[in-house]
């Protein structure tokens, strides 16, 4: 018997097929592992399981009915609850008004009974491990007691499936070890839970069965204690083992660059930033592509974003060629000669409404005008120049960058970094979302780059990508560095293997 | 809907129109008003009244030059009313020191209201609508205060001239109107900090990772507003040849946001239409004069005010995606 | 390693709730408490300074002047806490003055019934457009300000007429008192007290403090969002309305010169009570508090006589300055865990 079940679902957003033909089968009492990198589909069959998103095709079963629902209250009211990563509760109200906001207990003049609110929360919280005072402000708590919160909440109002995204992004040891208390407990009772994580000891610990998606497809479903880690991580990355060894499907020439004699361009001494980051350290030398690996939230984008000053960090020095970085923000940072093209082109890079010219320009001003006064003819010098390099398409540089496709944009954004003269280039992810000929032309550029004395970071969910591409890769596991790749190590498998290893049997 | 009649040119779709009025109606809506102006209102067409509407809408057009700044960067900037209102109390104050200090002293006003909204917005982080309120209430107050809630007759001749003086044919109020949208209008296409301001209103995150000195140009766009309500406040005691602070530039931030929005410019920021702004203030200037001209009263003028603010910022408003 | 739920339940705790709960018994308390704390401070030094100040009249017609500003900030209150604002309270306070004293002719119902109509009409308009199509609150009441005002002097000749009330019954319950406190006063305190109630202890309460909260997260609570901001906008328009009827009856006339920056002091009011601006916390309480102290602040400023009386402002927005810097220090402090 399936409590929630999809059987072929597709959806299809303008230019991304995000789902295809997937089917996904969660029985009572089972705590199902949903896995896959960015981009494989989890969200979109999240919100297709919690009728945020409309299937374009295929069905979903809910108690063995054909069932849809047209929006996450729907959902909700049939006993489907969503705890998300960033708790969905409001921060300022109370524990106990956010526990029941919406079924309130009343008196007999239709008033909120609010003393009994408070026991009654009181007694459901503490079998969550909660003993905090229910009066204060949601907010006060710390993240791992809102997520209990949010939690009880979902159980509350008699969810028959919970699904958790990431639940333990921003949870400490003992308060995951409290999680996974209450979901041995739900299990008991018979909820079903769909379970979304990439740690994957922690998969392993609590987790019955395992989907794997990779590309909108479904490559794997099954018991989770059949599938070896390896042949977890594998599956996830995307490549066969023998698909590997073949290897050659990236534009990167393979050839180491670096001169491991030089002094680093950019020394990274002992980030820490909590929960995140623990004691990260790794060189870059000219020339040289550094790999960052391990899977989505290891902490990659949180060191490349900490190195460009734009991420708190407790401790930590960062130092380039030579020059410490002291405190470091993005002014300082784009000074020292780093340069960072963040993940999220849409949100963090580009400025989608200004013109082709004006965002590549736009972190070089100062060096393109006197007094004050920008010099077009100068401009035009450096947005001919990077146009031409990058094969930037557009029908012309005043063109807006929002209306270009996603590579043009990404190349858009790499020209406005290259422009500024970096010492160090960090990429994270730089190849996402875009079409095949762009990558491969970014993939090249970030070679050539290389060749040219650039200290280029490179972070990658595509193993291949990662492994062709850089010479050196530093595996991130937790916030924390579980290896380094050197010299004929870095291979998709000895990624693999060291991003696998069960940490727990040290 | 059909497309014979126009074969060539690509349809003219829902998606289009609506990228398109914002950017271009208020030009539209002009040419139509003084077309219909020119045949049905009697004596519009003549220099007398032309130069009136002129000498009216200037000080508008100028603190709406500062607001579309603001605006540009996402913000919005209240307290444009009561700058004005601290330099039209300022300028008698230091008249007899000559007046180029009073001038000074009333835009130095404007810079320390600037300063204060710009650090309130850029350093604490508060919500400009927020920041620029306290100084909304407490500013008219502060310049009633300061005038002693008195209205004084400015009776310096150099300071009259500014603005009720002519200089070749044209009111030299319009001339300094006219000089400040040339300014703005360079800044905003022509400097680096005009080209940091669009990008900050674009994408903050983004502008704020590629190492922009973010606090810097909001404080600096807060400033330039403050400075011009400041200009705006004494060419207006200077064409009222009085000082009243507790009238001067009363309601003026409606005016001005009314004059960037019907003008095209977005509140989301990102974007500064000059130009439309000032096409925008023209336009109301305009609306108000024919309802005038026709007999209509001043409280029709103000509902139907409302209302064009109403579908201008309709019009204009970010749909959901994005 | 351990099981069960219950066997592990002191782990979410320890330190960081301490800490928590230090800041947050002081933000706490600054933020309910502050207004009230800097009344009795300014109550205090007024009674030592002012001996006029003592007595019991003086006590009465703080409160009879405090008694529309007392309304408007409430429905302020409601439409700040959804994280909204409405600038067009001053304008509807002077029209439902209009109004009232017109309708008066028309008896003492008409004279409440035509200013709530209308009023809370323009209130729903707000909120539909604020709700229904996401226009910025500012931008809709501060059109709905201006729409007001020329409604306001349409029906007045463009403000020159001003209507005396007809009606002695209405007049009487301006001017008239019951223990010595003027019936307006009794009137407001009533409709306070269920204010608060209704925030603190109604479900339709809780999600005004939920939308102002997180729009996001009330809605995937279930929350209805678009018809609590509708509501809030139309309690809002309302309670403007009414506090204009109440003043028409004190002053015997619908006067069309009053109430510009009205909404001003309601705001000012409302944010030193403690009540965040950006939506989501705030009391009714603090509210009072709040419209107190700038009361109490007006009739010392007239007691002292010869100082200019827009001192007031000049304080308000001092005030207001200095609380909503504070909250936002008061709330990232809130927020170390």
């Amino acid at each position: 018997m399936a409590l929630l079940e999809v059987v072929d679902v597709s959806k299809t957003f303008p230019g991304v097929r995000a789902l295809d033909g997937v089917s996904f089968t969660l029985k009572p009492g089972e705590v199902h592992a949903l896995v896959g990198e960015n981009g494989a589909g989890k969200s979109t069959l999240i919100k297709v399981l919690t009728g945020v998103y409309q299937p374009d095709g295929g069905e979903l079963r809910y108690q063995d009915k054909p069932s849809q629902f047209g929006t996450p209250m729907d959902a909700q009211r049939a006993g489907i609850s969503t705890i998300y990563q960033e708790v969905n509760l409001v921060p300022l109200m109370s524990v106990a008004q956010n526990l029941f906001l919406g079924r309130e207990p009343r008196n007999r003049f239709g008033l909120i009974d609010r003393k009994r609110m408070d026991r009654e929360a009181r007694t459901i919280l503490s079998d969550y491990g909660v003993s905090a005072d229910v009066r204060r402000p949601l907010g006060t708590l710390a993240l791992g007691a809102q997520q209990m919160v949010a939690l009880a909440r979902a159980v509350m109002i008699d969810a028959k499936v919970v699904i958790m995204d990431e639940p333990t992004s921003s949870l400490e040891p003992r308060e995951v070890q409290t999680l996974f208390g209450v979901i041995r407990d739900l299990h008991a009772r018979g909820i079903g839970i769909v379970y979304v994580s990439h740690r994957l000891d922690e998969l392993y610990e609590i987790c019955d069965a395992v989907t794997i998606l990779r590309d909108g497809k479904l490559v794997h479903t099954g018991r989770l204690a059949d599938l070896e880690r390896i042949k977890l991580v594998s599956l996830m990355l995307g490549r066969d083992m023998a698909e590997v060894r073949r290897e050659g499907a990236t534009a990167f020439s393979g050839a180491a660059t670096g001169d491991d004699q030089a002094p680093p361009v950019l020394r990274v001494r002992e980030l820490n930033s909590r929960h995140k980051l623990h004691d990260v350290s790794f060189d870059v030398r000219p020339g040289e592509v550094v790999g960052l690996g391990g899977l989505l939230g290891a902490g990659r984008s949180e060191t490349i974003k900490a190195v460009g000053g734009a991420y708190h960090l407790d401790s930590g020095d960062i130092e380039v060629d030579g020059k410490d970085l002291r405190k470091p923000t993005p002014v300082r940072a784009v000074r020292a000669g780093i340069a960072v093209q963040p993940e999220d082109r849409k949100a963090e890079g580009i400025v989608p409404g200004l013109s082709v010219r004006e965002n590549i320009a736009l972190a070089v001003l100062p060096r393109v005008s006197r007094g004050g006064l920008v010099s077009d003819a100068k401009i035009d010098a450096i947005v001919e120049r990077f146009m031409t390099r990058l094969r930037i398409k557009a029908s012309s540089p005043d063109q807006a960058v929002g209306d270009l496709s996603g590579g043009n944009q990404q190349k858009v954004l790499l020209a406005r970094l290259l422009a500024t003269d970096p010492k160090v280039l960090l990429l994270d992810e730089p190849t996402r979302g875009i079409d095949v000929g762009a990558k491969a032309e970014v993939q090249s550029l970030i070679d050539e780059l290389a060749a040219e004395g650039l200290g280029v970071v490179l972070v990658s969910s595509d193993a291949e990508e990662l492994v062709e591409g850089s010479d050196r890769v530093v595996v991130l596991r937790d916030g924390v560095v579980v290896g380094t790749l050197t010299g004929d190590e870095v291979t998709t498998e000895d990624l693999m293997s060291t991003i696998a290893k069960d940490t727990r049997e040290h | 809907m059909s497309t014979e009649t126009v074969a060539a040119r690509p349809t003219i779709d829902g998606a289009r129109l609506r990228a398109w009025l914002p950017k271009y109606g208020v030009y539209i809506a002009i040419v139509l008003l003084v077309l219909y102006n020119i045949f049905f209102t009697p004596y519009f067409l003549t220099w007398s009244n032309l130069r009136i509407q002129l000498i009216q809408v200037a000080p508008i057009v100028i603190v709406a030059l500062g607001m579309a700044l603001v605006i540009g960067t996402e913000g919005i900037d209240l307290s444009v009313g009561s700058v004005m209102a601290l330099a039209a109390a300022l300028i008698p104050l230091y008249l007899g020191y000559g007046v180029v200090a009073a001038v000074l002293v009333s835009l130095l006003a404007g810079v320390a209201v600037g300063l204060i909204n710009g650090v309130l917005v850029a350093k604490v982080g508060l919500q400009p609508i927020v920041a620029t309120l306290a100084l909304f209430v407490g500013g008219r107050g502060l310049a009633v205060v300061i005038s002693e809630g008195k209205l004084k007759d400015i009776r310096d001749p150099n300071l009259l001239y500014l603005g009720s003086g002519d200089l070749l044919g044209i009111p030299v109020l319009v001339w300094i109107a006219a000089a400040l949208v040339l300014v703005i209008a360079f800044v905003v296409r022509r400097t680096v900090f005009g080209r940091r301001l669009l990008a900050i209103g674009g994408n903050r995150p983004a502008t704020e990772l590629a190492g922009l000195p973010v606090k810097r140009v909001l404080i600096t766009v807060y400033v330039v507003c403050a400075v011009l309500a400041s200009i705006a406040g004494l060419l207006s005691v200077a064409r009222i040849q009085s000082s009243d602070a507790s009238a001067v530039g009363l309601l003026i931030e409606l005016s001005a946001i009314t004059a960037v929005v019907v003008g095209g410019t977005p509140l989301t920021g990102g974007k500064v239409r000059v130009l439309g702004t000032v096409a925008g203030a023209l336009l109301m200037q305009l609306v108000i004069a024919t309802m005038i001209k026709h007999n209509l009263q001043p409280s029709t003028t103000e509902m139907v005010q409302a209302v064009i603010i109403l579908i201008a910022v309709y019009v204009a408003r970010e749909r959901k995606t994005r | 390693m351990t099981m069960g739920v219950v066997s592990d339940p002191p782990a979410i705790v320890a330190e960081d709730i301490r800490k928590a709960d230090r800041n947050d018994r002081i933000v706490g308390v600054v933020q309910r408490q502050g207004a009230l704390a800097v009344l009795i401070v300014v109550l205090l030094i007024a009674v030592a300074a002012f001996p006029n100040f003592r007595s019991l009249d003086n006590a009465a017609t703080i409160l009879v002047a405090a008694a529309p500003p007392m309304l408007i900030a409430l429905g302020m209150t409601f439409v700040i806490i959804t994280g909204g604002i409405d600038l067009s309270v001053g304008s509807l306070y002077v029209l439902g003055g209009v109004l009232a004293a017109w309708a008066s002719q028309y008896g003492i119902l008409a004279a409440f019934a035509l200013p709530l109509a209308v009023c809370g009409a323009i209130g729903l308009a707000n909120g539909l457009l604020i709700a229904y199509t996401r226009m910025a609150p500012f931008i809709v009441t501060l059109a709905a300000l201006l729409g007001a005002r020329g409604l306001m002097r349409a029906i007045s000749s463009e403000g020159s007429n001003t209507y005396l009330v007809q009606n002695d019954a209405f007049r009487k319950l301006g001017n008239g008192s019951f223990l010595d406190i003027g019936y307006q006063v009794w009137l407001v305190a009533a409709l306070v007290v269920i204010g608060m109630v209704v925030l603190a202890r109604s479900r339709f309460g809780h999600s005004v403090y939920a939308v102002g909260g997180s729009e996001d997260a009330a809605s995937l609570m279930g929350v209805p969002v678009r018809r609590t901001k509708v509501w809030v906008y139309v309690l809002s328009g309302l309670l403007a309305g009414l506090a204009g009827s109440i003043n028409a009856a004190k002053l015997g006339s619908g006067v069309t010169v009053l109430g510009t920056g009205m909404e001003l002091d309601a705001i000012a009011a409302v944010v030193i009570g403690g009540t965040l601006l950006t939506g989501g916390a705030g009391t009714i309480a603090g509210t009072i508090a709040g419209v107190l102290l700038l009361g109490v602040i007006q009739n010392l400023i007239n007691q002292v006589g010869n100082v200019n009386s827009n001192w007031q402002q000049v304080i308000s927005g001092a005030f207001l300055a200095l609380v909503v810097v504070a909250q936002t220090y008061l709330v990232r402090l809130r927020r170390v865990t």
